[in-house]
């Protein structure tokens, strides 16, 4: 809790911080586009801090995004499907190919980080090949409102995504802090063989979490669509894995496993986004852009590898002093 | 040989936050001599030697080599009076080869600034170490392919080629074999006789009476007392270590066991992976505590993973209480009453980084779930139930386990089991380095247990523990089961015979 804390702080702190200097942070409609940005980004870093937590690494994300905006649009302009079927099938497809993830990762012990490199490198490939390189739209099809409203609307004056991604926020949060799974999730992470000797299914519990990571990463997905309302192969999603790992990262996962926390990940996206914004705003050259980022997350990270440090130092100073009293009373 | 020591540790203090680790500990060494720093698990002797070995820095006392105060700060320091650290948990790297080991960091080179490494020289002089250490392998041997004892044997000739004058060994048999024991025993012997002294941590007693000249015993952080060669038995030394006489070390393990017919926990055919060749076939009565002694490597924790589950096996059957048992993986044996507290707690035994209440839960999470949600009051309560009933010592279940004793950590991964009914429980090295007293408690746990109808397996290569724990035991020798002995049967001979193969 502490963790999330720390970095509540250094968030709030940096909008304070802009607004003093730029007092249009504070207008309406940039708030709107930050929630807007932040539910978006934020859905999908929920679902790769997952996977982080299981000590693995998704990085095809981004890829994936780009092929599921060419298929939503194929479906829907070219194909035909009826809206909901080609939702279903968007995210089922996302769902297999996590799916798929997880057994090369579980059956054949083969490392998350090369299995999803190729699928980063596998999946833009196949979006621009189906899509021809063309970069698509949604054009005049009819019944995309309520679509157009996920991505585009508010719902009493809150940006869409961003309600959807509180709803995701909250389930995420009662599953991996509440539930059986998050506990066996978090035991699997930190270690695999120790979980397995205590009588955790760890195959399953891992690559259930790249399917869960899938159907996250299509949510996201669909929203960035109708957001951007052109998917253009090459590019749709591109780094998006990076904003993904730097969230959870922020947000108090460790990349060694077993550690990070939902609320965690979401603050994590809300401060890469504000420093986007930050950016724009102070105008600070916008090349500079990602230095930026590469800068906050490393002071973030260093500060809580500090923390953590000296919260184990103090349990240990714990346990001795209750062997001193121990020593003491016999 | 000993007027002036080698080196002196005089009035040697370290506080750390909250306590006083070590208060005026004194310690000298002559040339040549060896001797043995015992006592409980946080009687001091890791401080006193980091502090040695130049890792931790003391607030009080001082150090002297040849009478003559000296500083050292840093291990690197501690190098340059010739002390070398044999750590218990090896610190060689296994994917370079025993030349490269030795010669780590101290390089010979040439070619001025490039530093290219003198390949021919290093491989010549680590052969001569290698010989005069009896290993039967070339330096070009790479690590990885050596038994832990053979790269023990490195780690000492590392020291010996940085002209080690005093090695600090800590629990360096705590994982060999007896006779990859007897073998350094031997080396210590003629270190000996070359004139370097050693120190010795060891948990193990008796070598101490075969090795050391003087024994020098640590408790809660002071001098305890010192024995000299003659004076230096079992008792004398166990009773300094602990303070109180030991009595009924073992308890409990009865003379006849009451077996009843078909009940408890058989084993037929069991083929594991290592060894697929050969068959196991062995039963555990209810109420039976069934010790397996043999050598490491025999392949006693191969078959205790295998009735787990986590590790395969070949066409086993499998009966518990006339039951036959289809075990396809840990969650099997769990469902069927069968647990193991494995070898390596902290790798395997337990999650170190989850607290205690956690690492509790860990296998019953559903007990302390509806819905799946978990109910954190409920999981307390049974922690700290746990940790009352079976006295883990710890200010509160959110402690992580890492933080634990030893002892406390394997009562820990025990606790764990005892939240359901075991029917079936398999120790493996259930006390390697457990401080004496925490041994004596998980004797005894092991005892009630078995008294409570439970059928105990216990693998051991302490043969003290083997022989004082067990009710019948069982001996296996390159994946074989040699033989099985009665009570009446029990001898260290008996046991060595059918472990070292030369019966059967």
């Amino acid at each position: 809790m502490k963790k999330e804390l720390g970095i509540f702080v250094l968030l709030v702190v940096l909008c304070i911080i802009t607004s003093l200097i730029n007092p249009n942070f504070l207008a309406v409609i940039n708030l709107q586009n930050l929630a807007r940005q932040i539910g978006a980004f934020g859905i999908f870093s929920i679902g790769l801090g997952l996977v982080i937590i299981t000590g693995g690494i998704e990085l095809s994300v981004g890829s994936m995004m780009g092929l599921l905006g060419v298929l939503l649009s194929m479906m829907l302009t070219q194909w035909g499907f009826p809206i909901g079927i080609a939702l279903l099938a968007l995210i089922g497809v996302a769902m297999l190919l996590g799916l798929g993830h997880g057994l090369l990762i579980t059956r054949l012990n083969m490392q998350p980080f090369i299995v999803t490199l190729c699928g980063l490198l596998f999946y833009r490939g196949i979006a621009r090949f189906v899509s021809n390189d063309e970069t698509k739209g949604f054009g005049t099809v009819a019944g995309l409102d309520f679509l157009r409203f996920l991505a585009n609307g508010n719902l009493a004056g809150i940006p869409m995504p961003f309600v959807l991604l509180i709803i995701i926020a909250a389930i995420t949060w009662v599953v991996l802090h509440r539930s059986v799974y998050g506990r066996y999730l978090f035991a699997t992470g930190r270690n695999p063989e120790a979980a397995r000797y205590a009588g955790i299914d760890t195959k399953n519990i891992v690559a259930l979490t790249y399917v869960i990571c899938g159907a996250l990463t299509a949510i996201s997905g669909i929203i960035f669509a109708f957001y951007t309302n052109s998917v253009s192969p090459a590019n749709h999603g591109n780094a998006y894995e990076l904003y993904g790992i730097a969230a959870a990262v922020l947000g108090g996962c460790s990349l060694r496993g077993g550690e990070g926390s939902v609320i965690g990940i979401v603050i994590g996206t809300a401060l890469l986004q504000v420093l986007r914004n930050l950016v724009n705003l102070l105008e600070i050259p916008s090349s500079l852009d990602f230095a930026v980022m590469g800068a906050v997350i490393l002071v973030g990270v260093m500060a809580d590898q500090i923390f953590t440090e000296r919260r184990n130092r103090r349990q240990i100073a714990m346990m001795r002093e209750m062997s001193a009293r121990e020593a003491q009373s016999s | 040989m000993n007027n002036t020591p080698l080196f002196e540790m005089e009035g040697i203090s370290k506080r750390f936050p909250g306590v006083v680790a070590l208060d005026q500990v004194s310690l000298s060494v002559g040339e040549g001599e060896v001797v043995a720093l015992i006592g409980e698990n946080g009687a001091g002797k890791s401080t006193l030697m980091n502090i040695l070995g130049g890792a931790i820095a003391r607030n009080d006392g001082t150090i002297k080599i040849k009478g003559a105060p000296v500083e050292i700060n840093s291990p690197r320091d501690a190098a340059s009076y010739g002390i070398e650290f044999i750590h218990q948990e090896l610190s060689v790297l296994d994917n370079l080869d025993v030349a490269a080991n030795i010669f780590l960091r101290r390089e010979p080179t040439f070619g001025g600034p490039l530093k290219l490494i003198d390949r021919r020289r290093i491989y010549k002089e680590a052969e001569v170490l290698v010989r005069k250490l009896g290993l039967d392998i070339t330096s070009r041997t790479p690590l990885s392919q050596l038994s832990i004892a053979q790269q023990q044997l490195v780690e000492i000739a590392r020291a010996l080629s940085a002209g080690a004058r005093i090695i600090i060994m800590d629990e360096p048999t705590s994982s060999l074999t007896l006779t990859e024991t007897r073998r350094l025993l031997d080396i210590v012997h003629d270190l000996k006789k070359q004139n370097v002294s050693i120190i010795y941590i060891s948990h193990r007693l008796h070598e101490v009476e075969e090795i050391a000249d003087r024994a020098v015993v640590l408790r809660d952080g002071k001098n305890a007392g010192e024995l000299q060669r003659s004076e230096i038995n079992h008792e004398r030394m166990v009773r300094m270590m602990v303070g109180r006489d030991l009595k009924e070390f073992f308890t409990g393990a009865s003379e006849s066991v009451s077996k009843v017919d078909g009940e408890g926990f058989a084993v037929r055919r069991l083929r594991t992976l290592r060894y697929p060749k050969n068959n196991l076939s062995f039963g555990v009565a209810r109420g039976e505590v069934l010790g397996f002694a043999g050598l490491v490597g025999a392949g006693r924790s191969e078959m205790a993973r295998a009735l787990f589950g986590v590790e395969e096996a070949h066409e086993t059957e499998v009966e518990l209480d006339g039951q036959a048992l289809r075990i396809n993986g840990p969650r099997d044996a769990i469902s069927h009453g069968i647990y193991l507290i494995p070898e390596d707690r902290r790798q395997s035994g337990l999650i170190v980084d989850f607290n205690v209440r956690e690492n509790i839960s860990l296998p019953n999470l559903d007990a302390y779930a509806s819905a799946k949600l978990i109910n954190f009051a409920k999981e307390k309560k049974a922690a700290v139930e746990a940790c009352k009933s079976i006295n883990i010592k710890t200010p509160t279940p959110e402690m992580r386990a890492a933080n634990l004793s030893g002892g406390n950590q394997q009562k820990v991964v025990l606790a764990r089991w005892l939240t359901f009914s075991p029917r079936v429980l398999i120790f493996d090295e259930p006390t390697r380095g457990i401080d004496v007293g925490a041994k004596a408690e998980i004797y005894q746990l092991i005892r009630k247990l078995a008294a409570n109808g439970v059928s105990v397996i216990v693998i051991s290569s302490e043969m003290e523990e083997v022989l004082g724990i067990s009710d019948r035991i069982a001996v296996m020798h390159e994946g074989r089961l040699t033989g099985i002995l009665e009570r009446s049967q029990f001898s260290e001979e008996a046991v060595m015979r059918l472990a070292t193969g030369t019966e059967g």
